[in-house]
């Protein structure tokens, strides 16, 4: 087990939406800086959008919306617990970052006039302008990438960052998951970029690697923030979607909306006002499976045939283009057949719903020189574009952190510890297979933390997550490849444990199906109307608390603030 | 379910045409490209195959390949 150290000014750990932008945006604003971007896949296609992207869910374009609409629906689309400044701090950069990436070469749909075509699918607002030609998003960014003198490494899964002894960051530590190499890179500051925790619930087909999210983002950044000390945010908001049953992949209501698809039940009557994703949404779709209704259907059956052609050379394309081979599979074809959708399993990820690392409008988390962007960080509906502002906002403000700073003192103690750690599993003689365990856990996050949450379920569960972690001193690894797999068993169960927990904290009902508690149905605002906040404490237990929402920048009437309540479609909003 | 290395009996999702793949001329973009590192050179013949079955059905090894060798299927749970 050779270890190898590394220094540089800025690293970027995740290379795949806000870390290229990140890696970017450092390189644009200080040429002279070393900027290191690192991910355990390859960065060439790395991450959520491997594939490209079928659409832009939260464009803020002059002319269709303005940053105080979009603010405002975000806000009310996640029931006010939001932080204005920090979305508001993606809403103003929304536009520019649209025609930069344009100018590079991202191809989004326009109209005649060559102005953006922008959708309406959200509740209130229009903020959806569809990249029919979006499959080429990565590549783009890599070019940008090698132009800018970017130090790329691939194949590095990191487990644990460092922290110095003033309490700045320092750097982190990483598994090579082919040679088995231990790494050790220090840095000035180190940007975030890990993604959501996309592989906590098991999917209903049984497939460890069938999620939602890239697999591949297990939850790492969660688990390292956590124990670098960091505050984590909402981790009882998680993330559920609609998807198209077994191939647990988006179907995709934003991209067919506009063109006309909707979503209906056994019925084949529509049910829901919106389909824009919110967890007001999706308990309304829980309720209309679970109340004899279903199953419920994504329709594009009454569409012409030239309109659904041109549905399939996006969905079939782009961002997840396997949908067609698995639609061919079954004889499904749009023309005259339903898409069967069902609800995913959980995950944590504040790109779509809101959970994730604290930030503020700077993306600086609560460690000094450790920032956070993308899903990994709670800034709420962030999507792909919010990953990329956040990438370029933590990058230009780490420039500035940096200036006239030495590297921070790493403890080699804190070194030795976390090799000992990660080579456990690899020099054991026998022991525990992390599939075996992963599938374990996983089933157990189904089983008592899959909303409706139930107060003793969710008891139960962390009785079961404690006795699993005790499997974790048993994990065996063949090779550096099981190894890096034993090392993300880790993260998926902090992620579960801290979900349960701050799930149990909040003693209310809220963001629909996200926190619906049975035996707290009722969102409680004169208790509850905070952010739930966790860090680790100095008995390395986790510590939670409320953090108060931030005054908000764009009033809200408190009319108006529960509109999305008013989903199903034959209910009106109640004063 | 002790392990997701593909044994004899595994129904693999990642077909390669061993008359296409040029990974034993030194190709390995496929392998490089590969989001779960599932990919390998198979020590028999130089060519690549599924190692681990642990494919997320995304298709850069596809789209990638510079002959056109891969074929994604569906892992069989879901299809």
């Amino acid at each position: 087990m050779e270890t190898t150290h590394l220094e540089t000014d800025i690293l970027i750990i995740g290379g795949g939406t806000a870390g290229p932008l990140a890696a970017i945006k450092a390189k644009q604003k200080a040429p002279h800086l070393k900027v290191l971007l690192l991910d355990k896949a390859n960065v060439k296609r790395a991450g959520a959008i491997a594939e490209g992207m079928d659409s832009v869910n939260n464009a803020v374009i002059p002319g269709h919306a303005t940053p105080e609409q979009y603010v405002k629906e975000i806000t009310i689309a996640n029931d006010g617990i939001v932080n204005q400044a920090a979305i508001n701090a993606y809403a103003e950069r929304s536009y520019d970052m649209i025609k930069e990436l344009d100018a590079w070469g991202v191809k989004f749909e326009k109209d005649e006039t060559g102005d953006y075509a922008v959708k309406k699918v959200h509740h209130l607002g229009a903020y959806v302008l569809p990249m029919p030609e979006g499959y080429n998003v990565k590549k783009v960014l890599f070019k940008q990438i090698r132009k800018l003198g970017v130090d790329v490494s691939n194949r590095l899964t990191t487990t644990r960052l460092l922290v110095g002894p003033d309490g700045r960051i320092a750097g982190a530590m990483a598994l090579e998951s082919r040679t088995g190499e231990f790494v050790v890179i220090r840095a000035k500051a180190v940007i975030l970029c890990t993604g959501s925790a996309g592989r906590l619930g098991l999917p209903a087909s049984g497939y460890l690697f069938g999620t939602y999210e890239n697999p591949t983002n297990a939850g790492d950044g969660y688990s390292m923030a956590y124990h670098a000390g960091a505050e984590l945010s909402g981790l009882e908001c998680f993330q559920i979607n609609p998807l198209i049953k077994d191939y647990n992949g988006p179907a995709c209501a934003y991209v067919t909306g506009p063109f006309g698809g909707y979503t209906v039940n056994a019925k084949g009557e529509r049910f829901i006002k919106s389909d824009y994703w919110s967890g007001q949404m999706m308990l309304e779709f829980w309720r209309e499976l679970e109340g004899g209704n279903g199953p419920v259907f994504l329709k594009l059956d009454h569409l012409a045939d030239e309109t659904v052609s041109k549905i399939e050379d996006v969905l079939h394309v782009t961002e997840r283009p396997t949908r067609g081979i698995f639609h061919e599979g079954r004889g499904t074809d749009y023309r005259h057949d339903l898409v069967e959708m069902h609800i995913s399993e959980i995950g944590l990820c504040g790109g779509h719903s809101a959970s994730g690392v604290w930030v503020d409008e700077h993306a600086r988390t609560t460690v000094p020189g450790l920032y956070a962007a993308g899903d990994l960080c709670n800034v709420a509906h962030n999507y792909m574009l919010g990953a990329m502002v956040y990438g370029a906002i933590a990058a230009e403000d780490a420039v500035d952190f940096i200036a006239g700073k030495e590297l921070a003192e790493i403890d080699p103690a804190a070194v030795d510890a976390e090799k000992e750690r990660i080579f456990a599993p690899l020099l054991r003689e026998e022991g525990l297979s992390p599939t075996q365990v992963e599938y374990k856990l996983r089933r157990m996050v189904n089983d008592y933390l899959q909303p409706p949450k139930v107060t003793t379920k969710m008891e139960i569960g962390l009785k079961r997550f404690a006795e699993i972690r005790e499997d974790l001193k048993r994990l065996k690894a063949r090779n550096p490849h099981e190894l890096m797999r034993a090392m993300e068993v880790h993260a998926i169960l902090d992620c579960a444990e801290l979900a349960a927990r701050a799930s149990l904290y909040r003693q209310e009902s809220r963001w629909g199906l996200y926190h619906y508690r049975t035996d707290l149905p009722e969102r409680n605002d004169a208790e509850w109307f905070a952010f739930v906040e966790v860090k680790k404490g100095a008995d390395g237990q986790p510590e939670f608390f409320k953090r108060p929402v931030p005054d908000y920048i764009y009033p809200i009437a408190k009319s108006e603030l529960y509109a999305y309540d008013a989903m199903r479609l034959d209910q009106e909003l109640a004063a | 379910m002790t392990t997701t290395t593909i044994e004899a009996q595994h129904a693999v999702s990642i077909i390669v045409d061993h008359d296409k793949c040029i990974a034993d001329k030194g190709c390995r973009i496929c392998i490089d490209v590969c989001p779960t590192d599932i990919l390998i050179l198979d020590a028999g013949d130089g060519k690549v195959k599924m190692a681990y079955d642990e494919c997320w059905y995304c298709l850069p090894c596809a789209h990638d390949c510079p002959t056109k060798a891969i074929r994604v299927e569906i892992p069989y749970l879901l299809r």
